[in-house]
């Protein structure tokens, strides 16, 4: 439990490269609105995950609320205490070691809330309001994520498919590719769908206005620091969930870092035979999808499945953030969608096709305890039809109530900032200064025209 | 045309939850599933159908 902790306080790590990622993508006049929207945003969604999101997304062992369908128990809402009630009691100086398990659920289930929450910031760059952004977040992270969270980590009704009818495993999702990532791009969509796209965007005549990235060092850099930040929610995601040991993690952190480096290395590739040039953010892109992608299968995939897992994610998101900013009308400055919810799809269903899954309970401590390739590990069609319920439930059923929700909100409290937000930058519209005041980079975005 | 899709979307995932609810049969359960699984693309590909940006501004 020691080393589960401390691979979860590497998942700041993650934020902070999230964070600089969000801001190197924008624009230049809204770089400081966009750090200080992720410093609000991971604020906010801690303390609605402690309020009511751990109420709702339960902790193992904890039993959740149950509905009872077909004759069999479907376990459908966490029953935690509010207020992250009852956890000053796991830290009495005689508790054991699993008196552990409870409070690093929740700190686990905090920082992916955060971390779910930057992602439809990137969406929402430079049109997006602060206070709306906050409340946005709250949403995310005191109620839909919390709710998955539980169908899938807590005992709820997704991890119990394997047990109820048969199916594999159940819904494996080792690292959040589906609990953080795909409800994380998923929420993305809906705030691109409820602002809009930015009125430079989309011309009335002519092509798609290319709006580069203004600072791709940051992006790099939050790339750099995505890396260790992964490690921490792979190894102590599959550590808290699937049971995994020390002996596991090498393997998690290997395959974490083969599918990053088959992602990026694919989009390197791909982008210098189409445009003669390597691009940087599609790497950047790349690189993060395939981490996503990761997420889903680290401990149950092999090394050299694990780099095709990559490679697959690194084809999808290029293909992907051009689809959707060009033929779908999809403005996405960061390309969060595909980089979360495409890729993070498309690792839940690889799991299905390529993991080896054990059969039985001893298979499974005998694969997290790192030899997985033994005997007991097979692929099963039944794994693969879990999977698919799993991305089922998140496309329809996740999606629309992040859409209708923050809709919802959208009425009473509009999301998208004035036509001055976009002129002048959401810096000097909400903050009042600029990001780097000493430069004057682009002379039209502090004249008034 | 996206509350269309949505709608779908949700539809798709109800048909996948009924199959699992309904059918104790394999064979009939995996095909609803993905019959379901189907009608969840369809009703993604009419809610991401392209919609252009309200203003005429082009900066």
């Amino acid at each position: 439990m020691t080393l589960c902790f401390v691979m979860i306080l590497l998942i700041p790590l993650a934020l902070a490269g999230m964070a600089l990622v969000n801001a190197g993508l924008g624009r230049s006049h809204s770089a400081s609105h966009s750090m200080l929207s992720s410093l609000c945003v991971i604020s906010v969604a801690a303390i609605a995950y402690m309020v009511c999101g751990h109420a709702f997304a339960g902790a193992a062992g904890v039993p959740g609320r149950q509905l009872l369908l077909g004759g069999k128990p479907w376990s459908v809402l966490g029953a935690s205490p509010w207020f992250l009630g009852g956890l000053a009691r796991e830290f009495n100086p005689g508790a054991s070691q699993g008196a552990m398990i409870t409070p690093l659920v929740a700190l686990f289930g905090m920082l992916g809330a955060a971390l779910a929450a930057l992602v439809p910031l990137s969406a929402g760059a430079d049109r997006w309001k602060l206070g709306a952004s906050c409340a946005s977040t709250a949403l995310l992270a005191g109620l839909i994520y919390p709710i998955f969270f539980h169908w899938a980590w807590g005992g709820g009704w997704l991890a119990q498919l394997g047990a109820n009818y048969g199916l594999g495993q159940g819904f494996v999702d080792c690292g959040g590719a589906g609990a953080i990532q795909v409800i994380a791009g998923l929420s993305a969509l809906s705030i691109t769908w409820v602002l809009g796209p930015r009125r430079a965007k989309y011309p009335a005549v002519g092509v798609v206005a290319a709006i580069p990235a203004h600072n791709i060092v940051l992006v790099l850099l939050g790339c750099l620091l995505l890396l260790p930040g992964w490690f921490g929610l792979n190894a102590g995601g599959a550590m808290l969930f699937n049971g995994a040991s020390i002996a596991g993690l090498p393997l998690v952190a290997l395959n974490t870092l083969l599918c990053g480096a088959g992602s990026a290395l694919t989009a390197v590739v791909f982008t210098k035979v189409r445009f003669s040039r390597p691009d940087a953010s599609l790497t950047a892109n790349g690189l993060v999808a395939g981490l996503a992608a990761s997420s889903a299968g680290c401990a149950y995939v092999s090394p050299f499945f694990s780099l095709l897992i990559g490679v697959g994610a690194g084809l999808l998101v290029i293909f992907t953030v051009e689809l959707l900013e060009t033929r779908l009308g999809i403005d996405d400055p960061a390309g969060a969608v595909s980089v979360h919810a495409v890729a993070g799809v498309w690792g839940l269903l690889s799991l299905g096709l390529l993991g080896r899954l054990p059969g039985t309970a001893a298979g499974i401590a005998a694969a997290t305890a790192g030899t997985a390739y033994g005997g007991t590990a097979y692929v099963s069609g039944g794994q693969m039809l879990a999977q698919v319920v799993g991305v089922a439930t998140l496309l329809g059923l996740m999606l629309p109530a992040s859409y209708f929700l923050n809709r919802l909100i959208d009425r009473f409290y509009p999301y998208r900032s004035d036509e001055d937000g976009e002129r002048l930058g959401m810096d000097l519209l909400e903050l009042g200064a600029g990001a780097y005041p000493e430069f004057l980079i682009h002379g039209d975005e502090y004249t008034q025209r | 045309m996206r509350i269309a899709g949505l709608m779908l979307l949700m539809a798709g995932w109800a048909l996948v939850v009924l199959a699992l609810i309904l059918l104790p049969a394999t064979a009939a359960r995996s095909a609803f599933l993905g019959a379901g699984f189907a009608v969840e693309m369809i009703g993604l590909v009419l809610a991401m159908r392209r919609q252009l940006p309200p203003s005429e501004d082009t900066a």
